[in-house]
Parts: C-alpha cells; structure tokens; sequence
C-alpha cells in the first residue's frame, strides 16, 4: 500500500507540487530570515572575527564593543607581556577615519593598524597585491566591498591613492574581509601609519592581541592577564559574542528582526503545516474509501507518514535549495556579500519542518483514523 | 446454524424452495441509534431479516428509512446497538476491531453511488486494491485486476484514469474492483442512482451476469424501480422496520438456476 500512498501524493502534479511547495517555502521563509539575521549580528562582530592569528583580546575594563574604544597606554601593552604564558602581546589599532579619494569625494572608513613587525590580524584571503607590501610606506589594503564603496565599479587599480587626515596613502593591495555592520570601507595598514592617518591623539592603542604559549589554553591566559592587569579580556570567541551581546541588548535590530523572524517561522511552519494537513483532509474520502474496504489503521498510519516524510524532505530540500541558491546568487552583491546558511539555521529549519510536519500528520491521523468508515455509503 | 427467518415470505413460494437456499446473512432484532439524549434517533427498529447467497437481494424503501444503516451493519462499517446478526456463520458480536477489519477485507466488496475510485490511479491500479490490502504483491495483484476489468468488458480502459471515464464506465470499473478478491457478500448502495437509465441497466445486467455467483450474496440498495426486475428477492423497508419480503420467480432467475444446477 506504500505504492498506493506514494500515487496519491503524487498522481495530481499539481496539488503535489502545491504542497511541497508549501513546505518549501516555509523553510526558504525560516532560513532565509534567520540567516539574514545571523549575517547582520556576525557583521557587528566583523573586526573581532578577521584576527584569526590571536586568541586573547586585552582591552579597557569599561568597554562594551569593538566600536567605543578607550585606548589602552604602553605601559598597559607591557604589562600584558609581562603575564605568564603569554607567547607574545601585540598592538592593536581600529578606528573610524575619513578617507577622500582623487576625485575629492570622502567616505567614513574602519582604519586597522597592525603591529608592524608581525602583522598580526593581518587579512587572510588577498585579492590582489599581496601582504607583504603593506610594509612598503603609506602602503594600505582595502577589502573589496570597501573598494566599491570607494570608487564603485571600477576596475581594480593597485598604486592609486587616497587621502587621510592629509596624508597620502597607496593602495598596495585588495582583501577579503568580513563586512561590518555599518557599510563602511576597511583599510589596513600598518600601527605606525594608521596613528598618522588619524588626528593626534596621545593614546592610540585600542587593543593588545596576545597569544598563549603551548599548553596554555586561551582561557586560561584570558583569565590569567584580566587577574594582574586589572584590564579586560576576554578570548576570540567571547569578545565575538560579547559584540553580538552588546548589539542584541543596546539596539532594536534583534526586536525588529525578532519579529520577523518569528513572522517567518509562523507562517513558514503554518504554510508547510496546513499544506499538508489540507492535503490529508481533502483525500479523507479516499482514505475512508481504503478503510471500508478493510485496510488496517495501521497501515493506513504508514501511508500518512509515508506521505509526510516525503513532503517534508522534497520540500526541506527544496526550501534549504532555495535560500542556499539565494544567497550564492547575491553573493556578488556588495550590500548583501558575506551573508550565508550558517549549517545551525539549515539544521534549525529541519527540525522546525520535522515538527511542524509530525504535527500535521498528527493532527490529519487523528482525521483519519477516527474516521466512520460507514461515511463512504453518504454523499 | 440458524432456522430461515420467514417474516413476511410472500406467497408463490414453496417452503422447500426457500430451505434449499443457504442462509448468507442473519439479522435477528437489529437496533441502531445515533446519537444520545435528546438527538438519539432510532434508524432500526428491530430488524429480522436473512439474505441469501447466489442471489441478488434488492433492498429498498423512501429515503431516510434505514437501508444505508442497515447494509453498513451487514458489512461491518457500523455496529448496530442491539441485536444479533450472523455473517456466514459468525457472530459479528466476536467480530470486534482488527478482525472486524479483516472481515471487510477478505470476505466483503463494496459499491459505492459515487464510485469513490482513487483519482490518482488508473483502472487496473484501482481495480487491485482490495488484493494489495490482503497483502498481495503488486504485479500478482495488478494482473488479477486486468482480468477482473476484462470480466466488465473495461480491458482496453485498463491505463485509463477516472476522470477520463463515463460514469457507468467508473461504476463497472468499481465493481470489478469489489468482485477481484471474490468476495462472499457484495454491498451497493445505490449504483445506479448517479447514472443515466441506460448506464444504469447496464450495471444492474453486470451485475447480475457476473456479480452473482454460488456461495455469494448480493445486496443492492436502490430507489429505482426500473431496476427492480433484476432481484431475486425484494426487501422493503420503511421507517427503519421491514415491510415485506418478496421472492421473485422470473424467468432471470429460472434460466439462472438451470444454469447452476
Ligand atoms: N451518522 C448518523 N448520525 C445520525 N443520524 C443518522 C446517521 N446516519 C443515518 N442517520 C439517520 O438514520 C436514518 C436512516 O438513514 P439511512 O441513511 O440509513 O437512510 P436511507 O434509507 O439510506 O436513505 P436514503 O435513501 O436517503 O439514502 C435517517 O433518519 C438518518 O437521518
Ligand atoms: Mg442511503
């Protein structure tokens, strides 16, 4: 009877398709708003994501983001190394700066400065140029979004310059990087340079970087350098989320997406939900029909299950398709670039369909099977 | 075995005539109620009747009188509240639940007014159901079924699916459907009901010529008194009683029984 049940799904294309459409969609509706908001709290996070080479930020005890930065004084970054199990401590620069182009046209920009003897929380992925020019002087590297924020669609042109606080700057060099939250072009450049890029502060040290030593864990140092400096820190992982953290309380980006996040889960699970429960209910007849002519509850149960579970994977599979196709087609898109299907909100939006989905065949099992098999005899 | 219930037997039958017949079916003081209190509603009062096997048994009556009631009870879609019914010498009482549903699926085939075929599948795939339900594999069950669907001369509408049928064509392929696990009891509600007059003769030939076998008994349930000439025994009820039985001795009938014997 599985051959019957797979028939009856399928033989009308058309409601077939309504309804693992219906499923799909729901899930593209779940994945894609989900990821989106995702994308948006990771952008926040962007500086604190790109340092890949180091595990433990040290900054100001009274900072909330990567944003507000009260800069820390050498003495501090001293201290730092001076902490046991710290393999090295490095400098660490972020700022907003104003950088204008040849045409006199000037945008706000994310200005990083790197330790200039290792570079580190240098880009990963150079697009073009390479890192090692960033030594070269007034040498920078911009990420490929900010380029286009720069100087739009124009192909990409090492060794032209821009201006900041007066001074000149080459750009030796285009990266990848994770795009901010505010769509603001990111340039490196070495520590040295970036403190004449910006207008003269006597402090400048936004963050120490430092790294443990072997067999000591990120934690451990964390919490080792947070006891005998009396500054904050905190591991790469946790300053991600202290970031986030601090987004998600202080602005109205998690409510305002909250809700249409939990928009896009009612309707997507109540679309895939009612399609499929309306698919039951339109062939009760038939079912009663089978149930007359002496076919077993429990048979009868393995056909709706059997019904289910295909149209909750052909349509879990095409709605995950679909987002998954979204966001590789705007992948190219500037203002859209960096955001993806994390694999928690693929996994999330399978168990949302899981569930909706055994509710439905539930609810339309309870239809079935309580079922008067004598209604086939009444119109 | 239980004693041939003569309630109302008319006359121009001979006692031997009817103690030949092999008693299919047993009511003896059938009652339904629906519902409880206030809207209870009494479909049965108390019905005594026997139906034969290898003969048509036509039941019929003014609407709401209680035939449906009664035929879903003698195919056991319905328990009747009182009341003792005998099925081919069991007791329906013992037949609850599981073995109640495999009694539908081995010994019991059923027509409905309006067809009630799975659009989805086409007329051998319908016809074969009733065999995939008794666990039959699928190429066995679907190569009974074409010759079932040849048995009501739908062999070339074999691939066909229901909506690209006539209604008489979907009431023939419905009734092989009901006659391919050679059931003992058939049950119609109303086959013709939805048919135009010559469709309608047509079923009521087919089933006669094919439907009717030994060892079988076969219960049509209508309104239409152009089909009355078919039954070898008329059953009339009304207002949920039995008003009379009758034998019918035509020359159907007769050419039927020399046949037989
Ligand atoms: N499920 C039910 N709930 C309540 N009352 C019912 C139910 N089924 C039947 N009845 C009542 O029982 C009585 C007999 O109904 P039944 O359907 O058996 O009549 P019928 O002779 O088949 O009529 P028709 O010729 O119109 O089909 C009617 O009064 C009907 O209203
Ligand atoms: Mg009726």
């Amino acid at each position: 009877m599985n051959w019957v049940a797979w028939k009856m799904l399928t033989g009308d294309r058309a409601k077939y398709l309504g309804t693992v459409f219906g499923v799909a969609f729901g899930v593209l509706l779940i994945s894609q708003q989900t990821s989106i908001f995702v994308g948006l709290m990771r952008r926040t996070a962007h500086a604190a994501i790109d340092v890949r080479d180091a595990q433990v930020w040290v900054m100001d005890p009274y900072q909330q983001n990567a944003d507000e930065i009260k800069p820390l004084s050498e003495t501090d970054l001293n201290r730092v190394r001076g902490v046991e199990g710290v393999e090295w401590a490095v400098r660490y620069f972020k700022s907003l700066a104003r950088a204008k182009i040849e045409t006199g046209s000037f945008r706000q920009v994310f200005l990083i400065g790197l330790d200039d003897h290792s570079l580190i929380g240098a880009p990963v992925k150079m697009l073009d140029g390479s890192l090692a020019n960033l030594r070269r002087p007034d040498a920078i590297i911009v990420d490929k979004s900010g380029y286009e924020y720069l100087w739009g669609k124009e192909p990409i042109r090492l060794g032209r310059t821009l201006e900041m606080n007066d001074r000149r700057a080459v750009l030796v060099g285009i990266c990848e990087a994770t795009a901010p939250f505010q769509t603001f072009p990111i340039i490196y450049t070495r520590y040295s340079q970036a403190v004449q890029f910006v207008a003269g502060e006597r402090k400048v040290m936004s963050f120490v970087l430092a790294h443990p030593q072997q067999g000591v864990t990120p934690k451990d140092l964390s919490t080792r350098i947070a006891e005998r400096t009396n500054l904050m820190t905190k591991t790469r992982t946790e300053f991600i989320w202290f970031i986030v953290g601090y987004y998600m309380r202080s602005t109205g980006i998690p409510v305002n997406f909250g809700i249409t996040i939990a928009l896009g889960f009612i309707v997507g699970t109540a679309i895939a939900g009612q399609t499929f429960y309306l698919f039951t209910l339109e062939n009760l007849k038939q079912f009663g029909a089978l149930k007359a002519m002496g076919l077993s509850d429990r048979r009868l149960t393995l056909m709706v299950l059997l019904q289910a579970t295909v149209v909750g994977l052909i349509g879990y599979g095409l709605g995950i398709g679909m987002t998954a196709l979204f966001f590789e087609a705007t992948s190219n898109v500037t203002a859209l670039a960096g955001f993806y299907l994390p694999w928690q909100v693929a996994a999330g939006a399978a168990v949302a369909v899981g569930l909706i989905i055994v509710l439905a065949s539930f609810l339309s099992l309870r239809k079935v099977l309580l079922l008067e098999p004598a209604i086939v005899f009444r119109g | 075995m239980i004693a041939p219930f003569n309630n109302a037997e008319s006359v121009g039958n001979s006692a031997t005539a009817i103690a030949d017949r092999e008693i299919a079916i047993a009511c003896r003081g059938i009652v339904k109620d629906f519902g409880d209190g206030n809207t209870k509603v009494r479909a049965l009062h108390g019905i005594d009747v026997d139906v034969f096997s290898s003969e048509l048994t036509l039941l019929v009556g003014p609407s709401g009188c209680g035939k449906t009631t009664l035929i879903s009870i003698i195919a056991g879609l319905l328990n009747p509240t009182a009341g003792d019914l005998d099925l081919f010498g069991m007791k329906q009482s013992q037949l609850r639940g599981p073995k109640l549903v495999d009694f539908r699926a081995q010994s019991v085939g059923f027509v409905f007014q309006q067809y009630n075929l799975l659009p989805a599948l086409n007329a051998t795939e319908n016809v074969a159901i009733p065999l995939l339900i008794q666990g039959w594999k699928r190429p066995a069950a679907l190569k009974a079924a074409l010759s079932a669907l040849e048995a009501v001369d739908l062999g070339s509408r074999a691939e066909q699916r229901p909506n690209q049928l006539s209604g008489g064509q979907q009431q023939r392929v419905a009734i092989a459907r009901a006659l391919v696990h050679q059931p003992r009891l058939l049950v119609c509600d109303e086959p013709t009901a939805a048919l135009d007059a010559v469709s309608g003769q047509r079923v009521m030939e087919l089933l006669k010529k094919v439907a009717v076998q030994p060892g079988r008994a076969v219960i049509v349930v209508t309104h239409d008194d152009r089909v009355f000439g078919y039954g070898d025994r008329i059953i009339s009820m009304a207002d949920g009683r039995i008003e009379s039985v009758e034998n019918r001795e035509n020359e159907l009938n007769s050419a039927g029984k020399r046949e037989e014997s």
